[in-house]
């Protein structure tokens, strides 16, 4: 039987059952993004800086691999056990059956729309299962502080830096 | 600017950067002090001051005005715990706690209050602490006032927290001035991140530098990993050196002798070193009773530009709503600003895409309000409990129950009245399913229906205490009044952790106050002089 999204995302033992398989896949824990997993986080910050992010799609593709180098800094000054953690999250998203069951995005993330990948994002926010409403968390804060870590997206919200010119 | 650590070490400081070891040490001393915070700085500088030997412990490195260049990006994961991400072992509360030379304040908002007296009277009641009151303890917080030139803040507040006096006085709720450590404060806004102009009087430039004159050594980039006991003494400390990530170990190890240990590691480090050396705690009190303020935010869109992040950012406070209920009753709270930068202030906005990007286009028109909830003191709240992870690292439950989001509701509501009052266009709770409200009337009919739960509410803390709870006897406390563990006589906890409660107020004047109390009486039974004049 092929369990809906939704009936899926609510199974919390599927759920973690995933999450146990998916760190197993990871047991190595602190590693480098895979080639898979810089897509799938730059499909999810293009919907999660949608609005802050330029029209122009060459400009758009190279602010978001500059944000997703930044989440893997992030990332990597995290404690050992939320690393392993993030680690299990990306692996899952990445594996073709979790992204679409747990996910419920069908097509792969470099085709996924904004649309559809912000239905995802949705979903997990404002999931019953404390498990997806953290991971959305997660994702969220890494993506933010990411983008706003860097100097050239403060003129848009007319943050003027931090005073210069005394020191 | 000149760096004040910069020079202490060309002139001869002892400090050892345990991530450079190449080999194991063995090191004597003393007394040896887990943690350069609030309560490892100063008891290093009390005790160095009566001639012993100390060497502190720091898990983070040592920065100072040179390093702190006002970025976020560097910042938090320089200074802060698991870079500003720490979070409870469910991921609803995020924690900001430093981690460096300093510790917390090094990082703070230089917010100074005395311990208020209904948090004496109510451990006295329930604690036993007779010897602590508003008497005994006015002394050590002059002491410490003096020191630490914590005065009134004599500027005006900037904008953001001209919105808090101005909602309050419309609505007649009375405000005040918040104290703040600092001499010769640039009114920059960028406390958070390190002051860069050495106004702040952290421990980092205060007590620390004391007592490195006086010949005390720092370690950082080292783990204090476990006490070693023999019967009722602690005979020495195992600790395991950092890479310069702070992160991964560096493969060396120091071991600590000494007479005396004081553990002031911080409300989630010090219960936990405690257990993963498997100290006596036959009454399970060990870890438990852990509190956090924890904090709601309310933001608001104001009619002319804001600037939160510019200018001192804790400046004024109001009490009101702590008052109006018996200290043990429905959960008070208190009402202060957060400074906003982009970072901080967009990680923790609710939303995303297109809903978040505007929000985000009018920050320099925004003001943050938050409600610190006194957690403890309801027989309902009784906190949360640090634990060892598989790694021997802690992790923190914290539960929160209805008691937390009854307190919530009424301080969102509280919030939004006030910055309406002052001329809000808008304003909204920061909650994942809150539409944000144009007027009063109609924030006072949403915020009543908002469904407050773990995730939805975005919930933070910035003051961890409890955990080696002090009381009379040891089957309601971890430690004495004096911070002294009740089954090992060498061993000593200075610092947050031994708050049977929280406080209602940020911490770090508390932790001071009673810190310098409790190491001058183990100073002087170590030493041998006469005990302090201060009763």
């Amino acid at each position: 039987m092929i369990l809906s999204r939704r009936q899926f995302i609510q199974t919390g033992l599927a759920g973690s059952l995933v999450l146990s398989f998916a760190g197993w896949l990871n047991a190595a824990s602190a590693r480098r993004l895979s080639a898979a997993e810089r897509e799938m986080l730059a499909a999810l910050c293009s919907a999660l800086l949608d609005g802050a992010l330029p029209k122009d799609a060459e400009q758009r593709r190279q602010l978001v691999a500059l944000t997703v180098d930044g989440i893997a800094t992030a990332v990597d000054g995290l404690s050992l056990a939320t690393q392993k953690e993030l680690g299990e999250l990306f692996g899952l998203l990445v594996l073709a059956p979790a992204r679409l069951l747990l996910a419920g995005v069908g097509k792969p993330w470099r085709e996924a729309s904004i649309a559809e990948v912000s239905e995802f994002l949705q979903d997990w926010r404002s999931s019953r299962l404390g498990l997806l409403q953290s991971a959305y968390g997660a994702l969220h804060d890494l993506t933010f502080g990411a983008w706003y870590a860097r100097t050239d997206t403060w003129e848009a919200i007319g943050y003027p830096g931090p005073p210069r010119g005394y020191f | 600017m000149q760096d004040p650590i910069k020079t202490g070490l060309a002139n001869g400081w002892k400090h050892v950067d345990a991530s450079t070891l190449t080999r194991n040490q063995t090191v004597g001393a003393d007394v040896v002090i887990v943690g350069t915070g609030a309560g490892g700085g100063v008891t290093a500088d009390i005790l160095s001051d009566a001639g012993l030997r100390v060497v502190l412990i720091e898990e983070g490195p040592l920065r100072s005005s040179s390093d702190f260049r006002m970025r976020e990006a560097d910042a938090y994961p320089e200074l802060y715990q698991e870079s500003a991400s720490r979070k409870t072992a469910d991921k609803a509360v995020n924690i900001l706690q430093g981690r460096c030379v300093g510790g917390s304040t090094t990082v703070n908002w230089t917010s100074s209050f005395r311990t208020p007296p209904e948090v004496f009277d109510f451990w006295q009641r329930q604690f036993g602490l007779r010897q602590l009151s508003v008497e005994s303890m006015s002394s050590w917080f002059a002491v410490m006032e003096h020191k630490l030139w914590v005065r009134s803040w004599d500027t005006p507040p900037n904008q953001n927290n001209q919105v808090l006096v101005a909602g309050a006085e419309k609505l007649g709720i009375p405000v005040a001035g918040i104290k703040r450590n600092v001499k010769g404060c640039w009114n920059l806004g960028y406390c958070g991140m390190g002051c860069p102009t050495n106004a702040k009087q952290s421990m980092l430039l205060t007590t620390i530098p004391a007592a490195l004159n006086r010949g005390a050594t720092l370690y950082t980039r080292l783990r204090a990993e476990r006490l070693r006991f023999t019967g009722s003494r602690v005979s020495a400390l195992d600790c395991m050196a950092l890479q310069p990530d702070g992160i991964h170990p560096a493969g060396k190890r120091v071991q600590l002798r000494a007479r005396h240990f004081v553990v002031a590691g911080g409300a989630i480090g010090s219960p936990a070193l405690l257990m993963r050396s498997g100290i006596p705690d036959p009454y399970r009190l060990l870890g438990k009773r852990t509190f956090l303020h924890p904090v709601i935010i309310s933001s608001a869109l104001m009619p002319a530009r804001v600037d939160a992040y510019a200018g001192a950012p804790q400046s004024i406070y109001s009490d009101h709503f702590l008052h109006r209920a018996p200290i043990d009753g429905p959960l008070g709270f208190k009402l202060e600003t957060p400074p906003l930068h982009p970072v901080l202030y967009a990680t923790t906005l609710q939303g995303f895409g297109e809903a978040h990007a505007r929000l985000m286009r009018e920050f320099t028109h925004v003001n943050a309000l938050l409600a610190l909830l006194r957690d403890g003191f309801h027989p309902e709240s009784r906190g949360g409990q640090v634990r060892l992870g598989s790694d021997g690292l802690p992790v923190l439950d914290y539960p929160l129950g209805d008691v937390i989001w009854e307190g919530a509701r009424r301080a969102l509501l509280a919030m939004a009245e006030i910055q309406f009052a002052a001329g809000a266009r808008w304003v909204t709770p920061v909650h994942e399913t809150s539409p944000g409200y144009s007027s009063w009337a109609e924030a006072k009919k949403g915020i009543a229906e908002l469904p407050l739960k773990p995730f939805l509410c975005r919930v933070v803390s910035a003051h961890v205490m409890g955990g080696c709870g002090m009381a009379d006897t040891p089957q309601r406390g971890v430690v004495d009044h004096r911070g002294r563990h009740f089954w090992l006589g060498n061993l000593s906890v200075h610092d947050g952790s031994v708050f049977p409660t929280s406080l209602g107020a940020n911490p770090q004047l508390s932790i001071y106050g009673l810190v310098a109390r409790n190491a001058s009486l183990l100073a002087a039974e170590l030493s041998g002089r006469p005990p302090p004049v201060i009763p």
